[in-house]
Parts: structure tokens; sequence; C-alpha cells
């Protein structure tokens, strides 16, 4: 499914002393299948950007276009439960919204309330559960009673189960340790591979956007400030640090490199088997 | 769902009543509500309501947030006036509809009442307008203080009540973010019928308990892994001064008693 915001602003607490604006000027499309990945800093308007992604916050100017429908500014809209059902949100530390008594209800929450039949919606948590990596026999306990990284991974369940067309992920492995962190990456580009999801990360980690995403998106001060592939992105290290904003490690090494010694490279390396293979080449060519 | 909560809460600004020592206005408010009982005939409230203007004057407050602090009981207010001219049977009468008789007792009555109801509100409200809930609780704990000897923990209820108060706004902050959250998991907080909309609300107080009972525990071990351990001997970032002004507005209070004892029929 597309996602297009077309000119859109958003500000908060409207005719208040209090009003702030938080986007602006954000034009961006999201096609379906691709993996794409939102980076700036706290308050560069991430997080606003992404609840007008589902339509949970309505933009005060412009239209989002989500699938067939279209959230336009100072329209009502009625029936937005099949947009939530189809663009699945997890929020940063998920955890916090689980409720239920055992695992398996918490997890049902999400499907039964898109209409899906318990018997069903069981099925659903079963597959789910496995999918995050936690075994079934989990699904009888209380989530209070479960480690913090695997509520976590029962409330990223939870969204799963609603089998959502586009999965938006607010820095989904925040807090976790790095084994977690990479587990959990991982399933997400093997659910975005395997089943065709369309993916949105928001995220700190260069890493992560360099090694996953198909597009990067580089907020800055509640407007985009860049967006390109990763290799269009990092070919320009010098304007993201100046923005505050940090690189992946092979980048950083290629761009020591430079300074350096003078080596030069044709293109920026986002894993260390690229990078060998560009020193390399430069060694050979013997530019310094 | 913040916006709202402007109303009702801390006006900023540099009047004198703001700059008042909360204890003086502690006692103003509590002695004003006994004095407010003295009243009873049309000079008394008279002078009472020129009293209540002249604080409204030194507040400086937009008269727009004392009108929406009276809203939520404009009913009572006009009920207790209904009531009491529907059943005082005083004074001569004044209408009469077959069954149906207003007395002037009655009427007069009900005009008091209502008039008492609202000088009591505005004289309230002005507290909470220009007092920060802060300041408040440093006030009550000092008026408070004498209790101690009677091993009332005056320091621990002050305690309590400012980080009751701290926590408000971090309270409404984690509604919002859970809300969001069940909303995308398609609960439907604003429409639907009523049943729905009441078994909505378990999703939404479970983890906002859990997570503040989480916190009153960090909270607690992080007071006392910083070592505290009490009012005992603690000294305070925040001094009370009691000033010339405060002193005044006492004896104009103390001035407004005694001639409303002197008026009173």
């Amino acid at each position: 499914m597309r996602i297009t915001l077309d000119d859109v602003e958003y500000r908060y607490q409207v005719n208040t002393p209090f009003e702030h604006l938080a986007l602006h000027d954000v034009n961006i499309s999201m096609e379906s299948g691709t993996y794409t990945a939102i980076i700036g800093h706290t308050g560069s308007g991430k997080s606003t950007l992404l609840q007008h992604l589902n339509a949970l916050l309505k933009p005060t100017k412009g239209r989002v276009f989500i699938g067939d429908r279209t959230i336009e500014a100072g329209k009502k809209e009625k029936l937005l439960r099949p947009i939530r059902q189809k663009v699945g949100i997890v929020f940063q530390f998920p955890e916090h919204q689980l409720f239920d008594e055992t695992v398996e209800k918490d997890i049902c929450f999400g499907p039964m309330n898109f209409g899906v039949s318990e018997v069903e919606a069981k099925k659903l948590a079963r597959k789910a559960i496995v999918q995050v990596g936690l075994s079934e026999d989990i699904l009888v306990k209380s989530p209070f009673d479960l480690s913090g990284g695997q509520m976590r991974r029962v409330a990223i369940a939870g969204v799963l189960a609603m089998e959502p067309e586009v999965l938006v992920l607010d820095e989904p492995t925040a807090g976790l340790d790095p084994r977690g962190r990479k587990e959990i990456m991982d399933m997400f580009y093997d659910l975005h591979k395997v089943r065709g999801i369309s993916t949105i990360l928001v995220t700190h980690s260069m890493e992560d956007a360099a090694k996953y995403a198909d597009d990067i998106i580089i907020m800055h001060q509640g407007t985009v400030f860049k967006k390109g592939t990763p290799q269009e992105i990092f070919s320009q290290p010098e304007q993201l640090l100046e923005l505050g904003l940090d690189v992946p490690d092979t980048v950083r090494f290629q761009l020591k490199l430079q300074k350096e010694l003078g080596v030069r490279f044709d293109h920026p390396c986002l894993n260390i088997g690229d990078l060998a293979i560009e020193i390399d080449k430069a060694m050979k060519r013997g530019n310094r | 769902m913040l916006d709202k909560m402007i109303i009702g809460r801390y006006v900023p600004s540099d009047s004198v009543m703001h700059k008042m020592d909360p204890r003086a206005k502690l006692l103003l408010v509590f002695l004003f509500v006994c004095v407010v009982f003295l009243a009873n005939n049309v000079v008394s409230y008279s002078l009472l309501a020129v009293f209540t203007v002249m604080l409204i004057s030194l507040s400086k407050i937009p008269l727009r947030y004392l009108y929406n602090g009276l809203k939520p009981i404009f009913f009572l207010i006009v009920f207790t006036f209904l009531l009491h001219i529907l059943f005082t049977k005083e004074g001569e009468v004044l209408f009469k509809y077959g069954w149906f008789e207003i007395y002037e007792g009655g009427l007069m009555q009900g005009l008091f009442i209502s008039l008492r109801f609202t000088l009591l509100i505005l004289v309230t409200s002005l507290l909470t307008l220009t007092t920060t809930p802060i300041s408040i609780t440093d006030g009550m704990e000092e008026l408070l203080g004498p209790l101690k000897k009677w091993k009332m923990p005056v320091h621990e209820l002050a305690l309590m009540m400012s980080i009751a108060l701290r926590f408000i706004p971090t309270l409404m902050e984690e509604t919002e973010k859970i809300m969001k959250a069940q909303t995308a998991r398609g609960v439907d907080f604003s429409s639907g019928p009523i049943k729905d909309r009441v078994k909505s609300i378990v999703p939404l107080l479970v983890p906002l308990f859990v997570s503040s009972f989480k916190r009153a525990e960090e909270l607690a071990t992080a007071m006392e892994s910083r070592g505290y351990r009490g009012g005992e001997g603690r000294t305070k970032y925040r001094q009370l001064s009691w000033k010339t002004s405060d002193s005044l507005l006492m004896v104009s209070l103390g001035a407004l008693a005694v001639m409303l004892f002197l008026l009173r029929s």
C-alpha cells in the first residue's frame, strides 16, 4: 500500500498560547513493498510524522493519501478503523500498552477489534508469537510476569497479528541488548522480504538505516532535509555530520582515510565487505 | 486534552495578589469562608461583595477565568435559589398563582444564599489562580506546622500533595500515549455505543496503573538513594516571607469581620 504526504503541515494546540509548529512542507511518498527509514534528531518531527501514517493525527494543512483513502486538513473523517488495520504502528516502548490477563488475550485484542473471530484471532496469535521468536507456551502466561525483552516481543506480536500491509516502527529496539536488537531487526526485515510488508522505520541508528532501508528520509526542524537511497544519502557524509547526525562506521572510516591519507572512493560503503573491496581497489590504483 | 487543563489553573502575572505570601492567602480564604456566614442583610452582603471585588481587582485575573471557575457550580447556585423560593415561607406574599406562592423572605434568602455561594467560589478560585500549586503546598505545611506537636505527619502530607501535583502532567502525557497506542490497535475511544466505550477504558487504565506503580517505586528508590529522610531538620529552598502587604490584608479582613458583626441584624 502506498502512502503519500502532500504538503503536510501540523501544529499542536492551535489557537492557544502553546501553539507549536511541528511539521511543515512535508512532501514524501512511500511506495508499496519498500523499506523506508526516517532519521532525525529528537524534536525533528519524526514522531508527529509517523502518527499521520495511520490518521492518528490529521494534518492542519495539506493531504495524506493512505492507499485509496485521502485524509485532508479540515475535513471530518469517518471510519478510520480500516486504515488502522492496514497500517500497524509499533510505538516506542510498546510493552507499556500490554494490559490483558494472558499474552494470548492481549495479542488477540487487536485482530478482534478489527472484527476477526475469536478462533481466528487465536490462530493469528499463535502465528505471531512464533514470528517474534517466542515459544507458544508463553501464551497462557500473564504479560506482566515476563522479562522486558519478552514483553517487547509480545507487544510487537500484538501488532503483527493484525496482519497489516504497512508496518510502522518507532525505534522498536530502544533499550534492548545488542543480541535482542539484531534479532528483532532481522525479524522485521524477514517479514518485509517474505511477506512483502511495506516497512517504515523511525530510528536513530544509521547502521540499521544503511543496512535495511531502500530509502532514507532525513528530518530536520520539522521538515524533510534530504531523501534518497542510502548510497545517495551517505555520499555526502559531511552534510549529515554538520547537522549533528551520525553516519555508519564504514562511511566514517572512509571519510577518515580520505582526510588523513587522501584515499579517494567512488561511492560510500555501507558494509565491511564492500569497504574492504574498495580499499583494495584504491590501493591497487595507488592514488595517494 | 492538555488544552482543557488551562482552565481553573494558575495564571502567571505579577499582581499584588500573586506576590503575596501563600500563608496569607490560605488564611484569607479560610477566614473568609467563616466570615461570610456573619452577613445576613442587604448592607452586610453588599459589603462582602465589595470586598470580593476589591480582591479580584488586586489579582488582575481576567474575568473570563473567574467565570470559567463558576460555570461548573452554576447549576448548584440556581438550584439552591429555586429551593429557597419554593420552600421558605416568611414575610409577605409577593406573588400568588393557585397553590404557588413566593414570599418576600424566600426571595431574599434565595438571593443571599446564591450570592454567598458565588462569593465563596470566587475567593477560593482566586487562591488557585494566583498561587502555584507548589507554593500552596509550602504555605499549608507552614500553617499546619504547630500540629506536629500532636504527632501529625505534616511534612509527609505536604510531600504527598506536591508529588501528586507534580505527576498530573506526566500522567496526562502517559494517558495520551497509551490512548494513541490502543487506537492504533483498533480501539475507538470517542464514538460507538456507551457499553463499548466503557469497555475500552480497561486497555487504558491497566497500563496506566502498572506504570504509576512502577514510577512510584522508582521515585521512592531515587529519594532514598539521595538520602531523603523526612522533614526533621530539613532546610528549605523556597523561603516564605511575610510582608507588610500580607499583614495589611489580614487587618482589612479583620476590619471586614468587625463591620459585618456591627451591621448584621
